[in-house]
């Protein structure tokens, strides 16, 4: 006798997956810091291993999206717009794609990073790291917002979350500036098609950071809907 | 009239039986439903739920589920037509609760979320429209019925909507919410005291032969209100702090607090259903009763024989207790998200609705009525999914249970018709 119960009105909620996913990509990301300072002892058996660690988080937060679109079937009644929701995953799995892509691409070449510029290089990637942190303690505010009904004083603790984030991601940026500025000086002691590489490696890294700040956008804009 | 001289004691002990099957049906499965929300936010465990559900359930329909059984027992059918004939009537009314009964048990079979009193009425005017004749069904009473279907979740819903939004304003939106939630839930429990103990002094004590005018109710109800209020202030202070908690989570010690709110708010639904529902299943009986009581003569006032409350209130609770256990260990599992917070809102604006209704004498339907509620919620925000699915499936099946209902009550009609006569 199945229970004549009303209790499948309530949907799993999506916020716990969610919030899930984007611990996972940042583990995943966090891990390229290491992966970078085994890469330049160069250790490289060492990097092999983070490499497959960073993969296989990767993989993780694949399997966490492929769940978590599941729960979203369309006639939900959410307080977040669905194809908000979407959106948001979309982003978050985009950050852990690009550290793979980062990671594989190093060691597919045993590419390593110029010594002129490694100490800035560390603390961008360091930088781009943060800002997906401070990407995941936004989201790990969803719950949060539930509770008060996405409004009032808890709204205001995410919007300051993510001006921390856009100024975050404004660092970067100039680090990165600063980084191709320095290793245009130096180019020309390098191989060629490493200095290609490199170049591409500094701009994926940015991206870390420029995802993390548009799952901020994203986050702004399910607050504006409020 | 010699039918019933006949076979009257037969007829009401089978009409007894029927009815009390029927408040133990309603009592293992509507039940877990009016106690689900406290369950599946873990503010009590079922084996308190279960305890508290007897109880309230109990002094529901024992002290408020007169006026609902009135309506059911004389309210939709126009007695008059029946005069003539009596015992129509009783095979009518035995075999519309055959009919819910029936119902009932397919739809909890195939777990469709039927709803009791939706079978009972369409039961009851279908015997009479097909088998007496369409004018011995008081429309007008009927579509006041089937109109309060419609405006009762609705109005469960805005209430919902209001006291959680007030919540939330005087409790989560501000610095120090765990003082705030301290500070206001006592509020929110005299409020449930409150309209319980009204609805309850002002119906329900007069057929305990206790009499009071209206102000007196207010009074006690007031009263009564502050004695809840007081004793869960009691329990709030005694709710342990744990600032480690609120590090996962911000409001999970409001959330404590909240929880203790809601033991109150379940007593109330337990009490709500139980003065509304329990009508379903003893109303029919009661027309039996008072029929083959007086000889066939169909009395316009007559009162309430005495052991037929309990009866279904004894018939809810046992059914609660058999049953009622594996019905609600199916629906813990079944929420994820559901807080204190927002289940005491969506309970204490059903519980609230519902008493009302018993009130005034209408019989609706518990789990619609807490269904808007809890949309009420989810319009404030404050509910993570909910599947607009599942809330159509309910609607359809209201809508179809009034002619499956009517149907079944037909064919029994003739079936009792056809042995006694």
């Amino acid at each position: 006798m199945p229970a004549n119960s009303i209790f499948g009105v309530f949907a799993k909620s999506p916020i716990k997956p969610i919030q899930m996913h984007i611990d996972k990509v940042a583990a995943c990301s966090e891990l390229l810091v290491s992966f970078f300072q085994a890469s330049a002892k160069p250790d490289w058996v060492e990097a092999e291993k983070i490499r497959k660690e960073i993969s296989n988080l990767e993989k993780q937060a694949d399997e966490l999206k492929r769940e978590l679109r599941l729960t979203l079937p369309r006639g939900l009644f959410m307080p977040i717009d669905r194809s908000d929701l979407i959106e948001l995953v979309n982003r978050q799995d985009k950050i852990a794609n690009t550290a793979k892509d980062i990671a594989g691409r190093l060691y597919g070449r045993k590419l390593q990073i110029p010594n002129e510029i490694y100490a800035d290089f560390i603390t961008y990637v360091q930088r781009c790291v943060d800002a997906v942190q401070q990407a995941c303690k936004a989201i790990n505010e969803l719950d949060e917002l539930l509770e008060t009904g996405f409004k009032g004083r808890e709204v205001d603790i995410v919007t300051l979350m993510i001006e921390e984030l856009e100024s975050i991601e404004d660092d970067t940026d100039s680090l990165q500036i600063r980084l191709r500025r320095d290793f245009l000086a130096v180019e020309q002691h390098y191989n060629p098609v490493d200095v290609m590489f490199i170049y591409q490696i500094l701009e994926w890294v940015g991206q870390l950071a420029d995802h993390s700040e548009l799952i901020g956008t994203q986050l702004e804009l399910i607050l504006a809907r409020s | 009239m010699d039918i019933l001289a006949t076979y009257g004691e037969t007829l009401v002990i089978f009409a007894a039986f029927v009815g009390f099957l029927m408040a133990w049906g309603i009592g293992a499965n509507d039940v877990a439903n009016a106690m689900g929300t406290s369950v599946g936010s873990k503010a009590l465990t079922i084996k308190q739920a279960i305890i508290i559900a007897m109880i309230f359930e109990f002094a529901g329909a024992y002290l408020a589920g007169g006026e609902v059984t009135s309506t059911i027992r004389k309210g939709i059918i126009d007695a008059t037509f029946y005069v003539e004939q009596p015992e129509l009537l009783v095979f009518g009314m035995t075999a519309a609760l055959l009919a819910a009964g029936t119902w009932l048990i397919i739809a909890s079979y195939y777990g469709w979320p039927v709803s009791t009193t939706h079978s009972i009425v369409g039961a009851i005017v279908g015997f009479s429209a097909v088998g007496v004749g369409m004018d011995s069904v008081t429309w007008s009473k009927v579509l006041g019925i089937v109109g309060s279907w419609v405006v009762t979740p609705l109005i469960s819903g805005i209430i919902a909507y209001l006291i959680f939004m007030s919540s939330q304003k005087l409790i989560f939106n501000t610095r120090d919410p765990i003082k705030n939630a301290k500070r206001y839930v006592p509020i929110y429990m005299f409020l449930a005291g409150f309209m319980l103990a009204l609805v309850t002094i002002i119906k329900g004590l007069k057929h305990v032969g206790l009499h009071f005018s209206i102000g007196e109710a207010f009074l006690l109800a007031i009263l009564a209100g502050i004695v809840v209020a007081v004793i869960g202030k009691i329990f709030v202070n005694r709710v342990k702090i744990d600032p480690q908690a609120d590090k996962a989570m911000h409001f999970a010690n409001v959330e404590k607090i909240f929880a203790v709110l809601m033991i109150v708010t379940a007593c109330a639904m337990a009490f709500a259903h139980g003065s509304n529902d329990v009508a379903n299943a003893i109303g029919p009986l009661a027309a039996v009763v008072s029929i083959v009581g007086h000889d066939g003569e169909i009395v316009a006032k007559s009162e309430l024989a005495w052991w037929i409350l309990p009866l279904g209130g004894v018939g809810i609770i046992l059914g609660l207790a058999i049953f009622g256990k594996r019905v609600m260990a199916t629906i813990g599992t079944g929420i994820t998200h559901l807080t204190p917070s927002r289940g005491f809102a969506a309970e204490l604006a059903a519980a609230s609705t519902v008493v009302i209704a018993s009130g005034t004498g209408l019989p609706i339907s518990t789990t619609q009525t807490l269904v808007g509620a809890v949309l009420g919620v989810g319009m404030a925000r404050g509910i993570a999914a909910l599947n607009l699915g599942v809330i159509r499936n309910i609607v359809i099946s209201w809508v179809v249970t009034l002619p499956i209902g009517a149907g079944l009550s037909i064919i029994f009609f003739y079936m009792l018709k056809a042995i006694f006569s």
